[in-house]
C-alpha cells in the first residue's frame, strides 16, 4: 500500500492535463495541411511531457504507472471513436479507402508518439507486470474498436471490387490497394493470420468467382485457342496484379485459384471441342496454339495428361487410317490384276505407305520438339501411338517385312538423301515390336544380281540400325555386306586366273558370288543337273577357289543364278535373260525339239514344284519360248514341250521372269526358332548372374533384355522356362514356388 | 543323409559291462528280431524271381492277389514307398525287408492288417508331398526325366484320384486333349499338387496367371475357363 501525498496527486493531475493538451494539439496538426512543420514545433515541447510523466513514476510506482497505463489506452480509444470513425463514416467506395489509408497512417503517428511520452512505462513498468507492450495495446485498441466492423465489412469488399474493376479493364490506384493490404499484415502484430483470414481470403474467392464467371462465357462462345489466349494474357496480368500490390505469398495462392477455374475445370470440355480443340489444332499443324496449350497447361498438376492422351489418339487414329487406306488398296488391287503385275503395285503401295509412316513421324517429333518442349510424357505418347499402328499388319504382310520393302527400295534408288532417310526409317524400326522378323526380311531381300555402287547405303544404313538396336542384331548383316565387297575383288581375280589358265578357260563368261553361310538366309540347295557348259564353269570356280583357300566348301545355289542365253529364232535372234533354272531347261532342247514333262524333269532333276514353275513361265506366262501340249493354263505331267522357233518380240533382249517361292512362311517359322533360343539364352544369363530371382522380376528382366530385338510373348517366356526346369538349369525353391534357382 | 560329428558328449546309450536283465533283455530282442526277418525273408523268397534275385511282377501280382489288393492299387505304391523301391515292378531284397521290417510284418496276414495304418501314415501331410514326389520317380525308367502323357494321367489317378477327384478328373481329360505337351516333368507334376491344395475347384478364382505356375497349368485353368 503506497501512500499518496497532494503533491502527487497535483503532479499527476498536471502531468494528465499536459498529456491532454498536447494530444489535442497533436490531432489538430494532424487534421491540418502543414503537418511537417507543425509536427516540428511541436517535437520540441515533448520532452516536458516526457519529464512529466518520468518523475511521475519514477515516484510513486504501482499507482501511478497503472494510471499512466490507463491514460495512455484511454487517449488511444478516444481518438479512435472521436475522430478516426467520424472521418470513416462519411465516406464510401474508393474514397473511404483513402481516408482509412490516411487515418491509419495518423493513428500510428500518434501511438508513436504517445509511445514516446510515456517511454518509461514501456522500459520500467511494462516488463515485470506482463502486460502489452504500448504499441501493441496501440494495435489492440484499433483491432478491437474498428477491425470487425471497418475492415472486414467494408474496407475488404471494396478493395476487392476496386481488383475487379481492374480486371474489366479500368485504371485503379494500386498504391491505395497495397496500403490497405499493408493495414491488415501491420495489424496482424508479425503473424499473417489477420491478412489472410479477412482479406486474402475473400479476395481469392472473389477471384474464383471472378474467373468461374468469366470461363463459362469464353467456354462456350471461344474456340479453344481463343479461350487459350485470353486465358494467358489473364494469368500475365493475375500475376503482376500479385507483384505489385499484394504480400509475396499471394501471388501464387492468386494464380493458383485462377489457373484453377481457367485451366482445370474446363480442361476437358475445352481440349476437346470439336472444331477448335486439341486434335484438330494437331491436323491444322497450328503450332504456336499448340505451344501456348502446352505452356499453359503445364502450370497445373496433371494439366499435360489428357494433352498427351489425345495426342496418341490422334497419331493413332492417322496412323491407323493410313494402314486401312493400305489395306483396302491392296485388297482391291488384288481382285483387279494378275499376280505378277499385283506383286509390283503391291510393292509399290507397301512403299508409299512406308513413306507416310515416316512423314507421319517426323511431323509429329516436329510437334514433340516444338510444341511440347520434348516433353518426355509426348515422346511416351508418340511411341505408344506408333508401336500400335506400325505393328499392324496390312492383309498378310507383317510390318516387318513392309519396312525390309522400303529399306530394298530405298537403298536401289539414288538421288536421294540416303542418311537423312535411314536416319528417319531407323526412327520409325525402333516402334516396331518384331525386330528380328525384319532382320530376316531384310536379309532375303538383299538379292544378289543387284550390285551397283549400294554398298556404301547398305553400310549407312547398318551403321545406323546397329546404334539403336546394337551390334548383335547387325552382325548377321554386316556379314552380308563384308561378302558383298570382297565379292569384287574376288571376281577380278578369278579373271585374272582365267587369263592365266587358258585351259581352265570354261569359254562362258563367268561370275560368281560368294556367300559366307550363317551371314545370308539359308537357301535350298538343289541337285540341279547342268548343261555341260555350265558344268565346266562350275568346276573351273571350284578349282580357282580350291587354289585361294583351303577346307571351306562351295554349296551352289543354282535357284539364285541367272543367264543370258542366245536364242536363234526364225523371226530374229534374241537375248534371254533367265534363270538357270530356266537356262538349264532350254538348253535341253538343244538335243531334242520335243520332250514331255517327265523327260525334263528327269533330266533336271529338279522337284516337281520347281520343274512347274519352270515350265510355266517358259509356256504360260508372257514369253511363249516353248509350246505346250496341250495348250492350257497350267502344267500338268502329261504335257508336251517344244521349242517354239516361231517366238519373236518387239524387243530384241528381255528378261523372263521366274516367279519366287513364296519364302514368307519360312523365314517366320526361322524367327520363331531363333527366338526360342534366345529366350533361353537370356533367362540362363539371367538367372547365372542372379543365382536366386523371384518369378516377376524375372519375366520383366527377360523382357527388358529381349525388348530390344522383339517382344517377347510371355507365355514363350514361361515355357522357356517350364522346359529349362525339365533340363535342370533352373530349380524352384524349396520353400516359395515363386522363386527360382540357377542350378551351377 | 548327413553325419554329425560329436566331438564330445555321450553318443549313444551307456552300455553295462556285466550281464544282467538288459542283456538279456537285448538278447530277447534281438532274437526276436532276426526271427522276423527270418520270416521276411521267407516270404521274400516265396515270390522271388530266381534267375534276376529279386521279385519280380509275377512275383509281385501273386503277393498282391494274396493280400487282396490289385497290383495296380495304390496301396501297392504305398508299399514301395515304405520299402523305398527303386524299379517299377521290381523288389529286391534289402528294399522288401526295409519295408516289412517297418511294417512289423512279416506275415500275409499282417500285411493285410497293417494296410489302413500305412495309408494313414502316407495321407499324412508331411509324408503325402514325399510320397507324391516318389510316386512319380517310381515311375521313371532309367534314363527318363519325364513320364509321357498316358501313364502321368494314369499315375494321377491312382494316387491323388481318392483325394481330389474332381481336379484329377479334369485335369487328365485335358492332358489328353491337348496337343502341346508330349511328356510331364517333375515340376510340372508337383506344381499340380500345390495346385489342388492351393486353388479353389471349380472356381479358380484365386489362379494368377503371373505367378510362377508352370505354363501347362496356365494353359489348363484357361481350357477350364473356356468350358
Amino acid at each position: 500500500m503506497e501512500t499518496h501525498n497532494t503533491e502527487d496527486v497535483t503532479l499527476m493531475e498536471e502531468v494528465v492535463t499536459m498529456m491532454m493538451e498536447a494530444f489535442k494539439e497533436l490531432c489538430s496538426i494532424l487534421e491540418g495541411n502543414q503537418i511537417s512543420k507543425d509536427l516540428f514545433n511541436f517535437e520540441k515541447s515533448t520532452w516536458r511531457l516526457y519529464s512529466g510523466v518520468y518523475s511521475l513514476c519514477r515516484v510513486n510506482s504501482n499507482l501511478c504507472n497503472s494510471m499512466m497505463y490507463s491514460t495512455y489506452g484511454d487517449l488511444l480509444k478516444e481518438y479512435i471513436h472521436g475522430t478516426l470513425l467520424q472521418s470513416l463514416r462519411l465516406k464510401q467506395g474508393e474514397f473511404f479507402l483513402k481516408e482509412l489509408v490516411t487515418r491509419w497512417a495518423h493513428y500510428k503517428l500518434i501511438v508513436g508518439w504517445l509511445s514516446n511520452f510515456f517511454g518509461y512505462l514501456e522500459r520500467q513498468y511494462i516488463p515485470g507486470n506482463s502486460i502489452p507492450t504500448l504499441s501493441d495495446v496501440g494495435i489492440n485498441c484499433f483491432t478491437h474498436m474498428v477491425y470487425g466492423q471497418i475492415m472486414c465489412a467494408i474496407a475488404s469488399p471494396a478493395v476487392i471490387s476496386l481488383i475487379d474493376k481492374e480486371r474489366d479493364g479500368m485504371k485503379i490506384d494500386r498504391t491505395l490497394v497495397m496500403r490497405v493490404f499493408r493495414i491488415f499484415v501491420e495489424l496482424g502484430k508479425g503473424s499473417m493470420d489477420l491478412y489472410e483470414k479477412d482479406f486474402e481470403k475473400p479476395m481469392l474467392d472473389d477471384a474464383r468467382d471472378y474467373y468461374s464467371r468469366k470461363a463459362s462465357i469464353w467456354i462456350s462462345e471461344c474456340s479453344c485457342p481463343e479461350f487459350m489466349a485470353k486465358v494467358e494474357e489473364c494469368l500475365i496480368g493475375e500475376e503482376k496484379r500479385g507483384r505489385c500490390y499484394m504480400y509475396h505469398t499471394t501471388e501464387k495462392k492468386l494464380v493458383s485459384r485462377v489457373e484453377n477455374e481457367l485451366l482445370v475445370v474446363h480442361e476437358t470440355e475445352l481440349l476437346e471441342k470439336e472444331s477448335s480443340g486439341l486434335k484438330s489444332l494437331l491436323r491444322d499443324n497450328k503450332v504456336d496454339d499448340l505451344a501456348r496449350i502446352y505452356r499453359l497447361f503445364s502450370r497445373v498438376h496433371d494439366g499435360l495428361k489428357l494433352i498427351s492422351i489425345l495426342f496418341k489418339e490422334h497419331v493413332t487414329c492417322e496412323g491407323m487410317a493410313l494402314v486401312k487406306q493400305a489395306g483396302d488398296h491392296e485388297s482391291s488391287k488384288k481382285v483387279e490384276n494378275k499376280d505378277h503385275v499385283a506383286a509390283g503395285l503391291l510393292q509399290e503401295a507397301q512403299v508409299l505407305l512406308i513413306g507416310r509412316f515416316i512423314e507421319l513421324h517426323d511431323k509429329c517429333l516436329g510437334y514433340v520438339k516444338d510444341c511440347f518442349q520434348n516433353d518426355s510424357l509426348f515422346f511416351r505418347a508418340l511411341k505408344e501411338a506408333f508401336e500400335v499402328f506400325c505393328n499392324k499388319s496390312i492383309t498378310a504382310t507383317s510390318p516387318a517385312e513392309l519396312l525390309a520393302v522400303y529399306c530394298d527400295f530405298i537403298l536401289k534408288r539414288g538421288g536421294i538423301d540416303h542418311g537423312t532417310t535411314f536416319e528417319q526409317v531407323v526412327k520409325l524400326f525402333t516402334h516396331v515390336n518384331e525386330k528380328d522378323l525384319f532382320a530376316e526380311f531384310h536379309r532375303a531381300r538383299r538379292l544378289l544380281f543387284d550390285k551397283n555402287d549400294s554398298d556404301e547405303h547398305e553400310k549407312c544404313l547398318m551403321a545406323k540400325l546397329k546404334q539403336h538396336c546394337g551390334g548383335l542384331f547387325t552382325s548377321k548383316m554386316e556379314g552380308m555386306v563384308t561378302d558383298l565387297t570382297i565379292f569384287r575383288d574376288m571376281q577380278k581375280s578369278f579373271e585374272e586366273f582365267i587369263q592365266s589358265n587358258s585351259e581352265a578357260n570354261p569359254g562362258i563368261d563367268l561370275t560368281v558370288t560368294v556367300l559366307t553361310t550363317g551371314a545370308w538366309p539359308s537357301y535350298k540347295t538343289c541337285n540341279l543337273n547342268l548343261p555341260p557348259e555350265m558344268l565346266r564353269c562350275v568346276e573351273v570356280f571350284e578349282e580357282f577357289y580350291r587354289s585361294r583357300t583351303k577346307r571351306r566348301r562351295l554349296s551352289w545355289v543354282y535357284s539364285l543364278g541367272t543367264c543370258k542365253i542366245i536364242g536363234h529364232f526364225e523371226p530374229k535372234t534374241m537375248e534371254l535373260l533367265l534363270n538357270t533354272f530356266q537356262a538349264a531347261a532350254l538348253l535341253l532342247f538343244n538335243s531334242s525339239d520335243r520332250m514331255s514333262y517327265s523327260e525334263i524333269k528327269d533330266q533336271l532333276g529338279l522337284t516337281d514344284e520347281d520343274v512347274n514353275r519352270v515350265l510355266h513361265s517358259l509356256s504360260c506366262a508372257k514369253y511363249k519360248i516353248l509350246n505346250k501340249e496341250p495348250d492350257s493354263e497350267n502344267i500338268s505331267e502329261t504335257d508336251y514341250f517344244s521349242f517354239n522357233s516361231k517366238f519373236t518380240d518387239r524387243m530384241r533382249r528381255i528378261k523372263v521372269p521366274l516367279p519366287q517361292v513364296d519364302e514368307r512362311k519360312k523365314v517366320v517359322e526361322g524367327v520363331a526358332k531363333d527366338r526360342r533360343y534366345a529366350v533361353d539364352a537370356a533367362i540362363v544369363r539371367i538367372m547365372k548372374h542372379h543365382k536366386v530371382l523371384g518369378h516377376q522380376q524375372l519375366m520383366s528382366e527377360c523382357d527388358e533384355y529381349l525388348g530390344r530385338i522383339f517382344k517377347p510373348d510371355f507365355k514363350l517366356i514361361k515355357k522357356r522356362i517350364e522346359d529349362l526346369i525339365g533340363r535342370e538349369y533352373l530349380e524352384r525353391d524349396a520353400n516359395d514356388s515363386n522363386v527360382y534357382r540357377y542350378i551351377a | 543323409m548327413r553325419r554329425s560329428t560329436r566331438k564330445s558328449g555321450s553318443a549313444a546309450a551307456p552300455v553295462s559291462s556285466s550281464p544282467g536283465v538288459s542283456d538279456l533283455f537285448r538278447s530277447a530282442t534281438s532274437k526276436a528280431v532276426s526271427k522276423e526277418m527270418e520270416r521276411v525273408d521267407q516270404l521274400f523268397h516265396t515270390y522271388v524271381d530266381k534267375s534276376l534275385g529279386m521279385v519280380g511282377p509275377e512275383g509281385i501280382e501273386s503277393f498282391c492277389s494274396e493280400i487282396g489288393v490289385h497290383h495296380t492299387d495304390v496301396r501297392i505304391l504305398m508299399l514301395a514307398w515304405k520299402m523305398k523301391a527303386e524299379k517299377q515292378g521290381y523288389f529286391t531284397l534289402e528294399e522288401w525287408r526295409r519295408g516289412l521290417m517297418a511294417l512289423h510284418a512279416d506275415t500275409i496276414i499282417k500285411i493285410k492288417k497293417r494296410m489302413p495304418d500305412l495309408e494313414r501314415e502316407v495321407t499324412r501331410p508331411t509324408n503325402f508331398l514325399d510320397f507324391y514326389a516318389y510316386s512319380f520317380r517310381y515311375c521313371l525308367t532309367e534314363k527318363q526325366k519325364n513320364i509321357d502323357v498316358e501313364s502321368a494321367c494314369a499315375l494321377l489317378t491312382v494316387v491323388l484320384g481318392f483325394r481330389f477327384p474332381l481336379q484329377v478328373e479334369k485335369f487328365t481329360e485335358y492332358l489328353n486333349r491337348q496337343q502341346d505337351y508330349k511328356v510331364i516333368n517333375m515340376d510340372q507334376w508337383m506344381s499340380f499338387l500345390r495346385f489342388c491344395n492351393e486353388i479353389n475347384f471349380p472356381s479358380l478364382d484365386n489362379y494368377d496367371a503371373d505367378l510362377a505356375w508352370p505354363l501347362i497349368l496356365d494353359n489348363f485353368v484357361e481350357w477350364m475357363r473356356e468350358q
